[in-house]
Order: structure tokens, then sequence, then C-alpha cells
């Protein structure tokens, strides 16, 4: 596994694409994006080292990521592309007209690394449920990673989808609800408060573990963890906490930075304190 | 005209069921998936011959649809099955993006389809189906219209890459389509050739569509009659070849005016041809309680309803020359 500096040195740089990205667009979500660069950047480097160059859409013998929250287009497609599945000069193309890079991921413009369609949300636990069932009857040993938000778990079928999991022993599922607390209204917990997520999903049957989303060692650490509770008849929940526009001071925690982008002044307040390191595109 | 036998009234869904455990013998990528219906849509064979492909999702349509699309990915072939209200409009959405826009080899498969469904009343009774399924690009669209037909249907939609909707029905009705006729998708079936009108039926009502031309014969009115198994994609050719040769048209289906067949039909001849229709479909209500066959004749359509449209829109034909 590349070191945590390593990794640091490429979420840094994955933070500096979400920024002109969704400058360049005038759109995007760059709040819950910059939360997750750490996690996307150490699981996809890290622990899942998926084969970048001979991407299949059935992704026998890898492992394979699932987006839920498909409004964080920006950090996958930027660690899609530092990771090597298409050049990252096409970050350039984000929301733009004919792009492959959709605003919300999509398989119909055929952008290596994307299996299914995200956006609509709530959907992507079942999609990965089955994929992980999928795997088990190819007899492939490989886990199915699936990245959900957490103001995400108010749809109703996220739970249809716990339930299946417990109860058909899906154990080579390993879901992480980014929890950030903000959603597009505000804080979670004044939309529709989530109580105690620990005890929801143990409820429901599953492994749950804690990680913090924001400190590479950690990730590395709990997501190693995971991949060791899975295969042991119960699906696996890291419930990760993270701060919403993390590496950016002034959109650090605020929810505000859901859906709204920089304007030419904010992105190069924020690019000032983010270090190009592998070279912008 | 052309005499068809009723071998022996069956349910569409029985021959769903049938070719489900025939493909479970010959494609190991075949999986099946039900929604707490498994008796209903007859999917018990294969859940007992194929324990660990037969997943049982519970009463849980939208979880069901997003682990079909998901399951594609490794390889396989889902088979959902449930009602065809909880098949379409519940799930409208994870059908749209997981499946439709994602291009998942997902087979929905919809039994309980229309007002035959019979004594549950209108909230399981969807008209509104095929309409919320064609409008998907991509999304194939099946109407059968007996026992042999949905078997060998059922059969031919594991074979063609896509997502398709496949729908049938609860009660037994006549089977009378040939066992060994092999199933094309999008190819339309002419059962009688007429000169007069030119009358397609989907479903259910293409047995009614046939009792319909042997009472037109006796009044010297030659029909044709043409089973639209496939509304989308809609067989053009044979159609609009017909429609040229009597010039007028009736439809025929057990679903919604809007949305329907007989709305295809007219779209395309309106951009081609423009004849005189009439369309024998359920016009913008709800369904409601009753037996299959009341409630055929309820909502007008039966093979006297199919009857009267014929003559209308024959003198209709007649008033324009």
């Amino acid at each position: 596994m590349p070191s945590t500096t390593e990794l640091l040195r490429i979420s840094t740089q994955v933070r500096r694409d979400i920024i002109r990205m969704t400058h360049g667009a005038a759109s995007g979500h760059p709040g819950g994006s910059l939360g997750c660069a750490d996690f996307l950047t150490t699981l996809y480097f890290g622990i899942m080292k998926p084969d970048p160059k001979n991407f299949t859409m059935d992704g026998n013998g890898e492992a394979l990521f699932f987006l839920s929250n498909g409004h964080l287009s920006p950090v996958w497609y930027s660690v899609l592309a530092r990771y090597g599945y298409f050049d990252y000069h096409e970050l350039g193309t984000f929301r733009m007209l004919n792009a492959r890079l959709q605003g919300h991921p999509s398989v119909h413009e055929k952008l290596p690394g994307i299996r299914v369609a995200s956006g609509s949300l709530g959907q992507g636990l079942s999609v990965s449920t089955g994929a992980a069932l999928s795997k088990k009857l190819n007899k492939d040993p490989h886990p199915v990673f699936c990245l959900m938000g957490d103001g995400e778990l108010q749809e109703g079928q996220n739970w249809e989808a716990a339930m299946f999991a417990a109860a058909h022993k899906v154990d080579n599922l390993i879901a992480i609800v980014d929890e950030n607390g903000k959603q597009i209204d505000g804080p979670v917990e004044k939309v529709i408060g989530m109580g105690d997520l620990k005890a929801k999903f143990e409820a429901f049957g599953w492994v749950v573990i804690r990680m913090n989303g924001n400190d590479i060692a950690d990730i590395r650490e709990k997501m190693l963890l995971a991949k060791v509770a899975s295969g042991k008849e119960k699906p696996v929940m890291v419930l990760m906490k993270t701060i919403m526009g993390f590496g950016v001071d002034f959109m650090q925690d605020k929810h505000e930075w859901h859906g709204v982008a920089p304007n030419d002044e904010q992105a190069e307040k924020a690019l000032k304190q983010l270090e190009e390191t592998l070279g912008d595109y | 005209m052309v005499e068809y036998t009723n071998t022996g009234s069956k349910d569409t869904r029985s021959g769903f069921g049938e070719a489900l455990l025939q493909l479970g013998n010959i494609n190991p990528a075949v999986v099946a998936l039900c929604a707490d219906l498994t008796g209903s849509l007859k999917m018990d064979a294969f859940a007992n011959a194929f324990p660990e492909r037969f997943f049982q999702v519970g009463i849980a349509e939208a979880n069901m649809m997003c682990i079909a699309a998901g399951m594609t990915i490794g390889g396989k072939i889902p088979f959902t099955g449930t009602f065809a209200n909880f098949s379409t409009g519940r799930v409208y959405d994870q059908i749209r993006q997981s499946i439709a826009y994602s291009e998942k080899n997902v087979k929905i498969c919809a039994s309980h389809a229309g007002v035959t469904l019979g004594e549950d009343g209108a909230t399981h009774q969807i008209l509104e189906d095929i309409g919320l399924m064609k409008m998907l690009p991509g999304m194939t669209v099946i109407n059968t219209c007996d026992f042999n037909q949905t078997k060998a249907a059922t059969l031919a939609v594991a074979n063609h890459r896509g997502p398709v909707y496949l729908r049938f029905g609860r009660p037994k009705v006549p089977n009378f389509t040939p066992a060994d006729a092999p199933f094309e998708i999008g190819r339309a079936i002419l059962l009688n050739e007429g000169s007069d009108v030119s009358v397609f039926a989907t479903g259910h009502l293409v047995w009614k569509a046939l009792e319909a031309c042997r009472m037109l014969e006796k009044t010297g009115i030659h029909a044709e009659i043409i089973n639209i198994h496939t509304i989308k994609p809609l067989d053009r050719l044979s159609i609009l070849a017909s429609a040229a040769k009597t010039g007028c048209v009736v439809s025929a289906e057990e679903h919604m005016m809007n949305g329907g067949l007989g709305d295809s039909i007219a779209q395309l001849l309106a951009l081609e041809n423009p004849l005189p229709m009439e369309m024998v479909a359920v016009n913008d209500q709800f369904g409601q309680s009753g037996k299959p066959e009341e409630l055929l004749e309820k909502y007008r359509l039966e093979a006297a309803d199919i009857v009267k449209a014929v003559q209308k829109v024959i003198s209709r034909k007649r008033q324009k020359v």
C-alpha cells in the first residue's frame, strides 16, 4: 500500500481537481466531494487496487465500488482519473455537453470505472447487494464497497436493502456512510435526525465499524479491519465521520457548500490552500 | 377466416413459470427474484429446482429492482416477478435509473396486469404500465396473449440483451397459439388476412379480436387481425402495410388509451399515413372490483366492443372517400 504521505499527496490533488471541476462547470457538489477525498483515494490506491486499464462491466476477479450518493461525482471522477481509468485532462469536460463526465455518474456514456447510474438517492445499497450476490454465485472472493450519504439514509429503500443483506447473509458487502451531518436544507439532525446509526445497523444484523474519514491512517486501518470482518455471515457497515468541505477553510463544515460551485475569487482562494502535487489538468 | 382452436384455457402466468424452469435448466446465468408472490407468479418450480439462484426479496419491490440491476454485474440474467402494478408504478425511478438508463439486462416479469386481475380492484389493476415502460429509452415492452406465447416470450427474452418488460395476466384464457411457434421480439403476427379493416390487438384482447372477426365475417366484413405482442419496438412496417391495404384501423388492448398500444399506432399513423382509427381501451378511468368477464364488459373490452369499433371506423372510412 502507498504510504500515508503518498496518499495525502494524491488526495490533495484530488481536492484541487474538485475545486477546478466545479468552478469550471459553475455547478456541481464540492462539499461532500472534498469531505470524501481522503477516503476514496485510500480505497482505490490502498485497499481495492482494481485494474484500471482493463475495465469490464462485470468486474470479475476484483473488488467493486458503487457510489450511491451520485452527486459526489467530482471526487469519484478525479480519483478514477488519477488512478488511471482515463486521462485526467478529461476532468476539464465535467458537466459539459457531450462529455462522458455527466453531472451525476452514468454508464450510458461509457466512462470506465462506472457500473451503474446514481444520483436519485437510495438505490446504491440495493445495487451493491445485487453485485455482491452475483460475486457469491461466481465464487469471486472480492468484496463490494458502497458509499452513501447520511442524509441519504432517509430514503426508505436503504432499510429494505439493510434488511435483505442481513437476512441473506451478504457478507461480502461493505457499506460506508459518509457522516458529515449535513444535507441540502441544513444539519441532518435538524432535517430528520437519524438517531443512533450504530445501534440501528446493529439491530438490522450488521457489523458496525467507526472510522474518521479525514484521517488517512485511520481509513487504512479501519478499511482493512472491515475486510477482515467481512466473510463472516454479516454485512459490514463503516460509519465514517467526515467534515463537509474538508481542506478548504471557508467551505469546512458548511452545508451551504453541498451543491454550490466556487466563483472565480473563491476558487482562487481555495486553490491557494491546496498544493498542486500531481499536476493540474 | 382462419380458424383458431382453444386447446384448453390456461393462465399466461403459468406459461411464464414453465419457461422460467426450463431456462433454469438451459441457462446457468438465469436468476430469479420475487417479492413475496412466488405462488401467484408461478415461480415455485424454479425456486425449488434452483434454490441457490432464487432470491426471495420480501415485500420490497424497490430493493428487488435494484438488486436485479446489481446482479447483472457479474453476468447474471435476473428475472423479477411481481404484479404489474408493483413492477412498474411502484418502482418507476428504480427502473429508470438503475435498469433502463444503466442499460442493465434485467427482465421485469409482470403478472396480474389490467382489469382481469378481478376482485382485488383498482389498487392492483394497473392500466398504465405499458405507457410507463414504453417511455423509457431502450426498454423492450411485450404483452403476451396466451399460455403458449407467454412461455415462448419468456424463453426469447433471456436471449435478448437489454431490459425487457414482459406483461401477462392472472385469469385462465384460451390457449390457441401454436406450442412450437418461435417468439420473435418486435415481429407482429398476422392471424387473419382481411381487406376491410386492420385490427391490431395485444394481450388478452387478441382472442377477443378473433371472436370479433368471426362475428364480422357473418356481416360480410373481412377484418385483418394482427397480434402485436411487442409494443416496443413496434413493428412499424407490418402495421403501415396492413393499414395502407385496408384503409382503417382499430386497436384493442386491456390498458389505458393514454400510453397504450393504440397510442403508439396512432402516433405512427399520424406521422406516416393518417387514416381513420378507433381504439378499444380503457378511457381515463380506474378499474374496480368484479369478475374478470364482468369487468371486460363494463370497461368495453369485449369482442362486441371491437365489432362496434370496426363498424364505426369503416363508416368513417367511407365518409372520407
